[in-house]
């Protein structure tokens, strides 16, 4: 187990650094970067406009670059965001906590709203008992992240369980499939002929053979969580991390965006490791 | 394993019929879908204009019929280009195991990670100058349809792995059944309802993937129409509490997604 | 007793009142709160509530005003300007202003290595620029060359203390940063060591402090506006005037046509990644004028700006009385005249389309920054107007920074729609636009030489233009600019907005004004009718 759990480290340095340097590269590549918008300001001089041009000479041969990021890494300055003049660590600092607030209200809430409702389906085997769940999570599926963020907005509620509501459907599901599934295997069968009660048949022989599966919707959920805190974040103006990768992206800002892609890669890594491992110690017994 | 359609499947498969049928005959349904009838501007529901006009006069029905076409054709092309590269992807890597499948899941990580919002930008920015909308938007669908093949490439990789640690594939390893008639006698037709429920829950998510970028900034280019561009409208949420009108396309776009919903059977979707 | 009971009653009550502030937003964070650095809207806004400076543009009267220079006196053709400053005035930290701190700040302004927008201003030609100390209280500005409308430069120059340890922080203007939560809000707190006081002799400003909230959703913006939670918006888009007119119609101000103006251009750069007919087509005049006379720019005044706009005339906006030539006219929509001027430039219609006189279809792009629900809009329109000339025009909403890297580098564009947004009222601040070396001269910049008659003939005017310090002498050059830009239309200007803003009725001693900001532009006399007026 110990060698899993150190090789799995090893898989998540070696991803995350290559993540941001794939990362880095392609908004290196991508257009329009290092372009600053005061080059069409028609106030500035011909010296001053060189000069803006000069400032993000350094970034341009991209493996200089990272490595410079990564030695100041090691010393934790994550370097100076170009877009709002400020240390990337202080950025951060002061955002991560409302998006990961957020993630965990949307993970924690969309896998616990899914999974009731899809086990409330299961267990309750009766025709057109998943028509309700079906249209909720239809629903929910239906509306674009981006508006759930505007009726929230509307509402003058909260966003943060915008993202449990992107999330929820797929969770139901994906869950509610293997559940059916596991309840029409041949030992479940022979489990309920045998006359064992059906709280003991759901949760002994359905829910935890099933778990190491659900398990790896985890990293799903928090993919789907972070992608959809985008939009709702852009959206209804919250100061988070996914409002920042926002403005990242649209200024070109290299240094953030190196920043937030070895930061998601972590989060993402982490969680679907905890469900890689869940997945091989099953098999293992 | 094809079981009987149920009455409420039956109605979402009329439903979804209807729907591309009607944006298929837009042509004559509803000839122009960019003609501004600038004397009309933000007009009322009349005969018409079903659906009265937008704030530059153009026909809200029309347009709704035209943007079904781009939202309701193109998710499931992406949706099928996301689904063979993930099933390419995560079918290899759950089936092989070992060393392919630890990097394979590394890369899908790598991969989930990247700030793709970045790379829409990007490709849209570096698209040539005269671009046809049309072209355009088939370009935007299949850069999704190549982005969007991670998430559901992990999903079929634990699925295959799971149908390959399954007593009835192990048992026909051990009756010396050949790899190749393993993989494709007994393997690929359980992995089939898997890929088929990965399809039809990527189309829904093609479909707000494009409304999001809409809404965004990113969309369709004018003057084609799609759900999502037409969904930016209700950011002035009090014009939509006086003309409920304005809610047709978000309320198409719910129906279709549901539709879709209830077309994904259970029974098709898991191994038998 | 009774004499303790009322002071203790007294104070309370002045504890539960609540502090009169002042709230709006910020559309992002701001970049900088160095009054010499600013360069985006949102730091101008804390450097204009914050910062002190020697000589203010009245934004109402359009006239300069003394601030801390009690009075001045520009010399020597625009090369020297001599002040008297305010005497007994001292920085929010306590710290004495003399001609120190103006020494200082414009030693810092002029630093080539800072290239602060605000110095760019001042330099007309090339030599350092002296600032001595004639006295405590009296200070003199050499320039190497003479520098157009001199005086009202210096509404930009956020004074700076030479002597505190504070730096950016102690400030001369009304109010001081407080509180900077980025992402949320920054805090002004009154400054209390501000020199002005009003008529009856109480201590300006009026209000206790201003929130500045960070917002850049523009819809949450006015929610919070109709819910109370904002005393005023600065800029509306037209049509949230309208929603707003229609709710709340005595918070809504129209000031009329603001300085700026919407237009497009085409490329005329000889190495763009061009085919050399699209080329010819962009450098031909009649083929441009032929663009602007299709185009319908009363529709665009109705159904894009809901009529609070205007059609443009040329670079001057119809709110800039004294520049504005006016014997010139916006120019009139007429299809028939569009297709004969294509004709006589040798186009010809061929069913729907229209051909170049080589038989190439006439179709190019046109792009536009994304997220401007405006310039969208007004895409789709001109997309119409010019279909109806056969012209197919294909449009293209782009990010800012591959916007300006299309225009400003690669020159890998046709036709760019964008807005021109001028702060003051002098064509100096356009000088980089139309000077042919410069590289603002968006559709052809950086020329060795003027390619075009009409260009040599811009760059000889606008110079005169600088050199001059006759008002009369400097509008008669600019007119003539103006002339030739509606002649030869490098720039078609479609419609000066107007200035948009609502404000809460809470909000007292409004005026507003053309000039930004219109609303806030006399801060220090603002006041809310439900709040507490400070004693201090």
């Amino acid at each position: 187990m110990l060698r899993v759990l150190l090789r799995q480290i090893r898989k998540i340095l070696i991803t995350v650094i290559l993540g941001g340097l794939l990362g880095a590269t392609l908004v290196r590549m991508g257009p329009g970067f290092g372009v600053d918008e005061r080059e069409v300001d028609s106030r500035l001089s011909a010296e001053s406009q060189q000069a803006i041009r000069a400032e993000r000479a350094a970034e341009n041969n991209i493996a200089l670059f990272y490595l410079r990021y990564l030695e100041g890494l090691g010393h934790g300055d994550l370097g100076v965001s170009r877009s709002l003049n400020r240390p990337v660590s202080e950025l951060l600092k002061e955002r991560l906590p409302l998006t990961l607030a957020a993630l965990a209200y949307g993970v924690l809430g969309g896998i616990s709203i899914g999974f009731l409702l899809a086990l409330l389906t299961v267990a309750w085997q009766r025709r057109g008992t998943d028509v309700i769940p079906a249209v909720l999570s239809g629903l929910c599926l239906a509306v674009p992240a981006a508006v759930i963020a505007l009726l929230f907005v509307w509402m003058g509620a909260g966003c943060r369980w915008a993202i449990a509501l992107v999330v929820f459907p797929h969770v139901y599901r994906y869950s509610k499939n293997l559940l059916v599934a596991a309840f029409q295997s041949p030992h479940v069968i022979a489990a309920q002929a045998r006359g064992l009660s059906s709280v003991r048949v759901l949760f002994a022989h359905v829910v935890l053979p099933a778990a190491p599966q659900l398990a790896a919707l985890a990293g799903i959920s928090v993919s789907l969580a972070f992608g959809a805190s985008i939009p709702i974040e852009v959206v209804s103006d919250t100061p988070g991390i996914g409002q920042l990768a926002w403005r990242a992206a649209l200024e070109r800002d290299l240094p953030l965006l190196v920043n937030l892609t070895v930061l998601i890669a972590l989060m993402t890594l982490i969680v679907n490791s905890v469900a890689d491992l869940a997945l091989a110690s099953r098999r293992q017994a | 394993m094809t079981a009987k359609l149920s009455g409420a499947q039956k109605i979402a498969l009329a439903a979804l019929g209807l729907l591309a049928l009607a944006s298929l005959a837009a042509g004559w349904i509803a000839p122009s879908y960019a003609e501004q009838f600038r004397e009309f501007i933000s007009a009322p529901p009349s005969a018409r204009f079903p659906l009265g006009t937008d704030e530059l006069g153009r026909d809200r029905f029309a347009r709704l019929l035209y943007g079904t076409r781009v939202s309701l054709l193109l998710a499931p092309a992406a949706a099928l280009l996301s689904t063979l590269i993930a099933a390419l992807v995560g079918g290899t890597a759950g089936y092989i195991g070992g060393w392919w499948e630890r990097i394979v899941t590394s890369g899908i990580d790598l991969f989930l990670s990247l700030p793709w919002l970045f790379l829409l930008l990007a490709v849209r920015a570096l698209m040539p100058l005269n671009t046809s909308p049309v072209t355009s938007v088939i370009l935007t669908f299949l850069l999704l349809g190549c982005l969007g093949w991670a998430s559901p490439a992990r999903i079929i990789r634990a699925g295959t792995r799971s149908l390959v640690d399954s007593d009835y594939l192990v048992q026909a390893r051990a009756c010396g059944v050949a790899p190749a008639r393993l993989f494709w006698r007994h393997l690929a037709p359980n992995l089939g309802p898997i890929l088929a429920a990965q399809f039809w829950i990527s189309v829904p998510v093609f479909i707000l993937s494009e409304a999001n970028l809409s809404l965004l900034g990113l969309g369709v280019s004018e003057p084609l129409p799609s759900w999502g561009g037409m969904l930016r409208e209700l950011e002035n949420y009090s014009a939509v509490l006086e003309n409920p009108w304005m809610l047709a396309p978000a309320g198409l776009l719910v129906a279709a997604v549901i539709c879709l919903q209830l077309l994904l059977r259970t029974e098709d979707a898991i191994p038998c | 007793m009774l004499k303790n009971t009322l002071t203790l009653l007294l104070g309370l009550t002045s504890l539960a009142w609540p502090a009169s502030q002042l709230r709006f937003t910020l559309r992002a964070e701001p970049k900088t709160f160095d009054p010499l650095l600013v360069d985006d809207e949102n730091s101008e806004t804390i450097s204009y509530l914050t910062s002190g400076v020697l000589i203010r543009l009245n934004r109402y009267t359009q006239e300069l005003d003394p601030e801390l220079a009690a009075k001045w006196k520009v010399l020597e053709n625009g090369r020297r300007i001599d002040f008297e400053l305010r005497q007994n005035v001292r920085f929010s930290d306590g710290t004495p202003f003399d001609c120190e701190d103006v020494q200082f700040t414009m030693r810092r302004l002029m630093d080539p290595a800072l290239h602060s927008p605000a110095g760019d201003a001042f330099r007309s030609a090339p030599g350092a620029v002296e600032t001595r100390c004639t006295g405590p209280y009296s200070a003199t500005v050499r320039f190497p060359g003479p520098v157009a409308a001199l005086a009202s430069q210096f509404d930009h120059v956020g004074i700076m203390s030479a002597r505190s340890a504070r730096k950016e922080a102690a400030v001369l203007g009304p109010f001081m940063v407080a509180q900077y939560k980025p992402g949320q809000f920054v805090l002004l707190d009154r400054n209390p060591n501000y020199w002005k006081k009003d008529a009856n002799g109480r201590s300006l400003p009026y209000l206790d402090s201003v929130r500045l909230e960070i917002q850049q959703n523009r819809e949450l913006e006015l929610l919070r506006f109709r819910r109370g939670e904002l005393d005023m918006v600065n800029k509306l888009d037209p049509e949230m005037y309208d929603r707003l007119s229609a709710e709340m119609p005595r918070t809504v101000v129209d000031a009329g046509p603001s300085l700026d103006s919407e237009l497009i251009f085409f490329n005329q750069t000889p190495n763009a990644p061009l085919p050399e007919y699209k080329r010819r087509w962009f450098r031909s005049a009649a083929f441009r004028h032929a663009v602007s006379d299709a185009i319908h720019r009363d529709d665009l005044v109705r159904i894009v700006y809901k009529g609070h706009a205007r059609p443009a005339v040329g670079p001057v906006s119809a709110a800039n009385k004294f520049w504005l030539n006016m014997a010139l006219k916006p120019p009139a929509y007429s299809l028939s005249g569009a297709l004969e001027e294509l004709q006589r430039d040798g186009f010809h219609r061929s069913g729907d389309s229209l051909l170049d006189r080589e038989g190439h279809k006439v179709e190019f792009s046109m792009i536009s920054n994304a997220g401007s629900k405006v310039h969208e809009r007004m895409l789709t329109l001109i997309q119409q107007d010019l279909a109806k000339l056969g012209i197919q025009l294909n449009v293209l909403t782009l990010d800012f920074p591959s916007l300006i890297e299309r225009i400003a580098r690669t020159f890998n564009y046709e036709s760019v729609l964008m807005a021109l947004t001028n702060v003051g009222l002098d064509p100096n601040d356009q000088m980089n636009i139309w000077l042919s070396s410069a590289d603002n001269h968006q559709w052809n910049p950086n020329q060795k030489t003027p390619e075009t008659p009409w260009e040599a003939e811009i760059d000889k005017l606008m110079l005169a233009e600088t050199a001059s310090q006759s008002a009369q002498q400097r509008k008669n050059y600019f007119d003539k600019v103006q002339q030739i830009v509606a002649e030869q239309a490098p720039m078609i200007f479609l419609v000066n907005p107007n200035a948009l803003s609502a404000v809460s009725p809470n909000l007292k001693n409004v005026t507003p004004a053309l000039l930004r900001p219109q609303i806030y532009w006399n801060v220090e006399r603002l006041n809310l009718a439900s709040g507490y007026v400070s004693k201090k």
